[in-house]
């Protein structure tokens, strides 16, 4: 931020920072906390989280179907937690079927898992438009799917968040846990993209 | 964007490298920083929060239609933090007016 210029007194910038020091003022919150959080969230948490998950489910069928079955059982054995996770629910892509993400409420998302969302998920015509007609949208966004693929959106809640396990890119038969999580993009745990192909 | 070399030897990749940066501005890591960190400790409750924040997102776009402005997220969570934490009796809303008033009139250089 420059310190050039003046800001009013209805800019963005002057309102959280006279918020957060009469709430750090009543004891109500912890300055360094907050800078604790956006640390976590610019740096620590993100997509790899999630896709290390999807990597394990391609390569130990035990540990796939537990993920399908009981994901907060999977996350809390592996000591996943925070933000946002309190119950997901990981919908499985296999060929005819295809699954994408939405919340058409606000943003509602699986942050602990995929970080937290792209402008794209947020905005007004990616919510109410891929509920309306996904594979419009889907195609824009540069995944074509065959007319026979069955396409099922699922809206987000806060009592429920989603993420898709996409398909294994074939030809990656003996890649390692490390090596298929890097194909593991964000776009295709919400189900926007397939898995990147080699 | 080739995520495997960007992965290669790292299992903290930031977000930004499998996607786009975060926050565009440092207002909205605080505004968000801010409201997780109220539910933490359920100073804010997360639900109330976030019922607020499907008002105030639905009456955004309401009003972007006519105007054609740019949608900011943030913009709207703010407006749904502010009305949280006023509807909650947490902080008087003449308390926050009173305080962007003296804070948007400081020298310049002094609005760090």
């Amino acid at each position: 931020m420059s310190h050039d210029h003046s800001y009013s007194a209805r800019s963005p910038k002057i309102r959280i920072e006279a918020l957060e020091d009469l709430l750090v003022e009543k004891g109500l919150v912890d300055r360094s906390r907050i800078d604790n959080l956006i640390q976590k969230f610019e740096t620590d948490v993100g997509p790899m989280i999630g896709a290390q998950l999807v990597a394990r489910a391609w390569t130990d069928p035990e540990f796939r179907n537990r993920l399908l079955d009981d994901a907060d059982d999977v996350l809390s054995k592996e000591n996943i937690s925070g933000a946002e996770i309190e119950h997901v629910e990981v919908k499985a892509n296999e060929p005819g079927v295809h699954n994408v993400v939405v919340c058409t409420l606000c943003s509602c998302y699986p942050w602990a898992l995929l970080g937290l969302p792209p402008s794209w998920y947020k905005s007004p015509e990616y919510r109410s438009r891929v509920v309306r007609e996904p594979r419009k949208v889907l195609a824009e966004m540069g995944l074509d799917l065959d007319e026979e693929t069955k396409l099922q959106v699922w809206d987000s809640s806060s009592e429920t968040r989603f993420l898709v396990l996409p398909e294994r890119p074939s030809g990656t038969e003996n890649f390692s846990v490390a090596e298929l999580a890097a194909l593991v993009t964000r776009d295709s745990m919400i189900g926007v993209a397939r898995a990147e192909t080699l | 964007m080739n995520s495997v070399s960007s992965l290669e030897g790292s299992n903290v990749e930031p977000p930004r490298q499998n996607g786009e940066l975060v926050f565009r501005e440092p207002w909205e890591a605080r505004a968000f920083g801010l409201a997780v960190a109220l539910a933490e400790t359920e100073a804010l409750s997360w639900d109330f929060f976030r019922k607020n924040l499907i008002v105030e997102v639905a009456a955004r776009e309401r009003s972007l239609k006519d105007s054609g402005e740019a949608w900011s997220y943030y913009e709207s969570w703010l407006v749904a933090l502010e009305s949280s934490v006023i509807d909650g009796a947490i902080v008087k809303k003449s308390s926050i007016v009173d305080r962007c008033v003296s804070y948007a009139a400081r020298p310049h250089g002094h609005d760090h």
